[in-house]
């Protein structure tokens, strides 16, 4: 049957029972070739045409639409001992996600039309998600000099999110030519902000668990004095600025007072900061070790209050496989990141759900319709109602579970949350109507036809 | 469990007491003596034994022959036990060399602590002749080692404890013998 | 005891066991025959990943004072220095049977990745650890300060603590892995610490450790001190603004010869001068300071080795393996038998 699912026919129908939609009330779902056909209480009663459909009984699972991340690092091309595509992917679907954002970190960088081109078509050939490839700001990430903007906007990855991520545009004159250029195409600069000046050699948040651990520090001023300077160029140029990760306290006041002034900002918050704290690398395990470091309780608490009230936007994984050799070893040694991709939603659920602070409508704004907006898809976080795109989860809430990272897709085992139970569990994941995931478990990729449009072009 | 107490506080006395006279006729007086009492418990009799010395012999001052030789970085079973930290070594003002040492412990069993003292005493310098005394002698002897002066042979069988207490260390004198009674598990 | 990792979580009861063991350590320096048998047939390695030679031949005198066997391998020159990592040296170190790891390292934190992961099962001691601790520097500090005040007191060393003892540890405290030991140890001991360092060389969150800050080394001396450490301060801090010059800097944080006439004149007559070495003469402190009768540089280098010692004795001597509580159940006379093994 899978075979006949991936030649011939990506969906066949599914009907989808009682689902909660948005964590409100129970309807159904009816799923058919690509887009959702009808959705209203007992469709099949109503005899709309469902014989055929598969039928999913989703009592007590709540439909959201399918995530969106608009920060995820894949690895290829370069690093494939890190992460392919492939894997990357699959980790996307079983987290939830239809679509995600490729950071241009790879090697090559994805700084020309080829590269992004590139990363587009890997993701077609995976059929997981919707991969969107980030460009890079400036050419090899190096902070000198603009990489072809245009050229990446026109490709066939229709590219309209750039970043430098890992790095800070730390000049300003490149920064605000950047924010000024991609008016252009309606992109967006997704900065990384951290003052580089401030942060040499940075391994930690700076503060008490620092100063007793010997950690060079990463101090909180280094994120929120660029983001400053970042949302007055934006607001001087008039341009779309998004904040990748931010962590601090501070940097929730300076772009909640932007917000307020009418600057055109996004923001974007890792689960990890929504949780984690900078205690936890008394162990010096680095496993901890990301970049914006984890910070204290009074962060990860402004954090989650911002991403309730809308001072954030968007939950971004910021999802960062390593290779093994590159965590088992000693802090300075290590490299910054973790895995994101598949424990997400759950992490959200636990920081903001069961917390009281969000209900599943917030979630599905914060996880897809949001980044779907910072990113311009225009098939990605849609309503779920008939006619729109099929891009759907469905989430058991009640599901508790163990976090193993050696039972992952991703190739990553940088977890920080290994051990931890989690609630919340992908029951499946529909992407342009095809179920990439059931019951939990992967099933098969959607097939892209050959004649398929390039990347869709600009939503606004 | 059966507890028999075989030395009493004036069984101990008159043990160290004929104890003190034997070293003064195998030495031939008190010529060169030095006694070292092994940790914690030699120690205490190293000191009464001194004590009866200096009685026995008034030109003895008993404070100038006594010293305490710690065996336990020398011990065979350092990494069969738990870590024990060591107790201090203090020698007479006089050292060693050419010395009659005797050494003096509470019981003599294995004879592995013993050897340990040997090895140490070597390491300090070269005594003329080195014997042993003992307050309890209950055998099982695992190295050929014997004492020069015994307070008590007590026979026993190796799964009794043979516990010395002195008022020094345990605030009471006294040998008791606590037959372990091993209980049938099923 | 399992490592020696930190001080920080160094209880006073093992502090006290440490120093005290060290006593015992002392006295064999000064017998003719400076060796005892204790670890016979263990191995311990000096894994070093930054030059020390101070250290190095510190716990390599105490390792062979107490006769095991010692193996020197240090990261220059070695496969380390091509790229092999600390996995795969424990891993090495592990196969050849070392029984405890001396580990020296630029970065913090790596005695505490080869102490809580799989890659080796020995003891681990850290001998400095980027700048983060240097538990044995604090340890060999404590014991000449204890000997020190516990003489004042008319008590013997053993078993005392430094209660009430007023220290200033005065220098580069940002860098300084032998200060974070200092304080927590010092605090364990009931002494009162004052840093004393120029603002930008105190850690963001120093406010949070258990002492007294100050940025002026002459009011901390007119308040009364009983040791004077002094930092060693690397020149080159200068070029990364962290003070003026190294004149400014020795004028106002050095411990000059005003300084040292000072404490006569304070009438702080049995006030010690501490260093860790290497110094810098002239800089932090100078020449009269530190040749001065005050200065107990020569007593703490000397009593290193009896503090390296006690901690190799105490880590290695013990059962090879831990006993199972169960086993401890089974047998409540075992933690005593040594009493009975006559």
């Amino acid at each position: 049957m899978a075979e006949q699912q991936q030649h011939a026919s990506n969906s066949g129908a599914y009907l989808i029972r009682g689902a909660a939609i948005l964590g409100g009330a129970a309807e159904d779902l009816l799923i058919r070739d690509g887009i959702i056909a009808a959705r209203g209480p007992h469709l099949d009663a109503d005899g709309v045409g469902v014989g055929d459909a598969t039928v999913i009984e989703a009592a007590g699972l709540v439909a959201l639409p399918g995530m969106v991340d608009i920060h995820t690092h894949l690895r290829e091309p370069g690093r494939e001992d890190a992460e392919t595509v492939e894997t990357g992917t699959r980790a996307a679907a079983l987290g939830g996600y239809t679509a995600v954002h490729a950071m241009a970190n790879s090697t090559p960088v994805a700084d020309t039309a080829g590269v992004v081109e590139q990363v587009l078509t890997l993701g077609r050939a995976a059929g997981w998600v919707d991969v969107r490839p980030v460009g890079a700001v400036t050419v090899g990430l190096a902070g000198e000099q603009l990489a072809e903007l245009g050229a990446m906007a026109d490709s066939r990855a229709r590219v309209r999110v750039f970043s430098d991520d890992g790095i800070c545009v730390h000049d300003p004159v490149l920064m605000r030519r950047a924010l000024e250029y991609v008016k252009a195409f309606d992109g967006v600069v997704a900065q990384h902000a951290q003052e580089p000046r401030l942060t040499a050699g940075a391994q930690m948040n700076e503060g008490e668990v620092s100063a007793v651990l010997g950690l060079a520090g990463w101090p909180a001023v280094a994120e929120e004095s660029i983001i400053a300077r970042d949302v007055l160029l934006a607001q001087h140029v008039g341009s779309r600025l998004h904040v990748c990760h931010v962590s601090t306290a501070g940097s929730v006041e300076i772009i909640r007072w932007a917000k307020s002034r009418g600057v055109n900002v996004t923001a974007e918050v890792t689960p990890h900061h929504l949780w984690l704290t900078d205690e936890l690398a008394r162990s010096y395990d680095p496993v901890y070790k990301v970049n914006p470091p984890l910070r204290t309780d009074a962060d990860v608490q402004a954090l989650r209050a911002a991403l309730a009230d809308g001072t954030i936007d968007v939950v971004g994984t910021d999802h960062a496989p390593h290779p093994s050799e590159h965590k088992e070893c000693e802090w300075a040694q290590a490299a910054m990141g973790m895995t994101g991709l598949e424990t997400a939603l759950s992490v959200v659920q636990h920081t903001m759900i069961e917390t009281g602070l969000m209900g599943w409508a917030d979630f599905a704004r914060v996880t897809s319709t949001a980044p779907a907006g910072i990113g311009r898809l225009q098939d990605q976080g849609r309503p779920l109602e008939a006619g729109e795109p099929a891009n759907v989860i469905l989430v058991d809430p009640a599901a508790r579970w163990t976090v193993d990272p050696s039972k992952m897709a991703t190739m990553g085992r940088n977890s920080p949350f290994a051990g931890r139970e989690l609630p919340g569990r992908v029951v499946a994941t529909f992407f342009k109507g095809h179920p990439t995931v059931l019951d939990g478990t992967l099933n098969t990729p959607y097939r892209w036809p050959d004649d398929a449009a390039d990347a869709p072009a600009v939503r606004s | 469990m059966l507890t028999r107490v075989v030395l009493n506080q004036a069984d101990i006395d008159r043990a160290l007491t004929r104890i003190a006279h034997e070293i003064l006729e195998a030495n031939k007086g008190s010529q060169d003596l030095v006694l070292l009492g092994i940790p914690r418990r030699g120690y205490p009799l190293a000191v009464r034994l001194a004590a009866k010395i200096a009685a026995a012999d008034p030109t003895v001052d008993a404070a100038a022959i006594v010293g305490q030789l710690d065996v336990t970085m020398f011990r065979d079973d350092l990494s069969h036990q738990p870590t024990r930290p060591p107790y201090p070594t203090q020698l007479p003002r006089t050292g060693i060399d050419n010395k009659v040492v005797v050494l003096i412990d509470d019981v003599l069993y294995s004879g592995r602590t013993i050897r340990a003292a040997l090895d140490a005493l070597i390491d300090l310098g070269r005594p003329r002749i080195v014997r042993l005394a003992v307050l309890i002698d209950r055998g099982h002897r695992e190295l050929p080692i014997r004492a020069d002066h015994v307070g008590k042979n007590l026979p026993t069988s190796s799964s009794e404890k043979v516990r010395v207490r002195l008022e020094e260390t345990d605030s009471v004198d006294g040998v008791p013998v606590n037959e372990v009674v091993i209980e049938a598990t099923a | 005891m399992r490592h020696l990792l930190s001080t920080e979580d160094l209880s006073l009861q093992n502090a006290i066991r440490i120093l005290d063991t060290a006593e015992e350590m002392a006295a064999v320096g000064e017998r003719e025959v400076k060796k005892l048998p204790a670890l016979r047939g263990r191995t311990v390695v000096n894994l070093f990943f930054e030059d020390s030679t101070r250290t190095r031949i510190s716990f390599e005198a105490a390792a062979k004072r107490l006769s095991a066997d010692v193996i020197n391998f240090a990261a220059k020159g070695s496969s380390v220095s091509k790229g092999e990592s600390l996995k795969d040296t424990a891993q090495t170190l592990a196969a050849m049977g070392a029984d405890a790891v001396v580990i020296r390292h630029w970065a913090s934190g790596a005695p505490h990745r080869l102490a809580a992961t799989d890659w080796i099962d020995a003891a681990v001691i850290n001998a400095g650890d980027g700048t983060h601790e240097h538990p044995t520097q604090a340890l060999l500090d404590a014991f000449t300060m204890r000997r020190h005040w516990a003489k004042l007191a008319g008590i013997p060393s053993t078993g005392a603590d430094l209660q009430g003892m007023r220290v200033a540890i005065a220098g580069d405290v940002l860098h300084s892995r032998v200060a974070r030991s200092n304080v927590w140890l010092l605090r364990t001991l009931g002494a009162e610490v004052t840093l004393v360092a120029p603002p930008t060389l105190l850690p963001i969150g120093v406010e949070k450790w258990p002492c007294t800050v100050s940025f002026d080394l002459d009011e901390t001396l007119a308040k009364g001190v009983d040791a004077m450490m002094m930092l060693r301060v690397q020149g080159e801090r200068m070029n990364a603004s962290f003070f003026p010059t190294t004149r400014e800097y020795s004028r106002r944080w050095g411990f000059d010869d005003n300084r040292l006439r000072a404490l006569d004149t304070l009438g702080l007559k049995d006030t010690i001068i501490m260093h860790p070495g290497p110094m810098n003469r002239g800089l932090e402190i100078s020449s009269a300071a530190a040749d001065s009768p005050r200065s107990t540089v020569l007593a703490q280098v000397r009593n290193g080795v009896s503090i390296r010692m006690a901690a190799l004795y105490l880590l290695l001597s013990g059962e090879t393996r831990e006993p199972a509580a169960s086993s401890h159940a089974a047998n409540p006379n075992a933690t005593y038998s040594h009493q009975e093994s006559h």
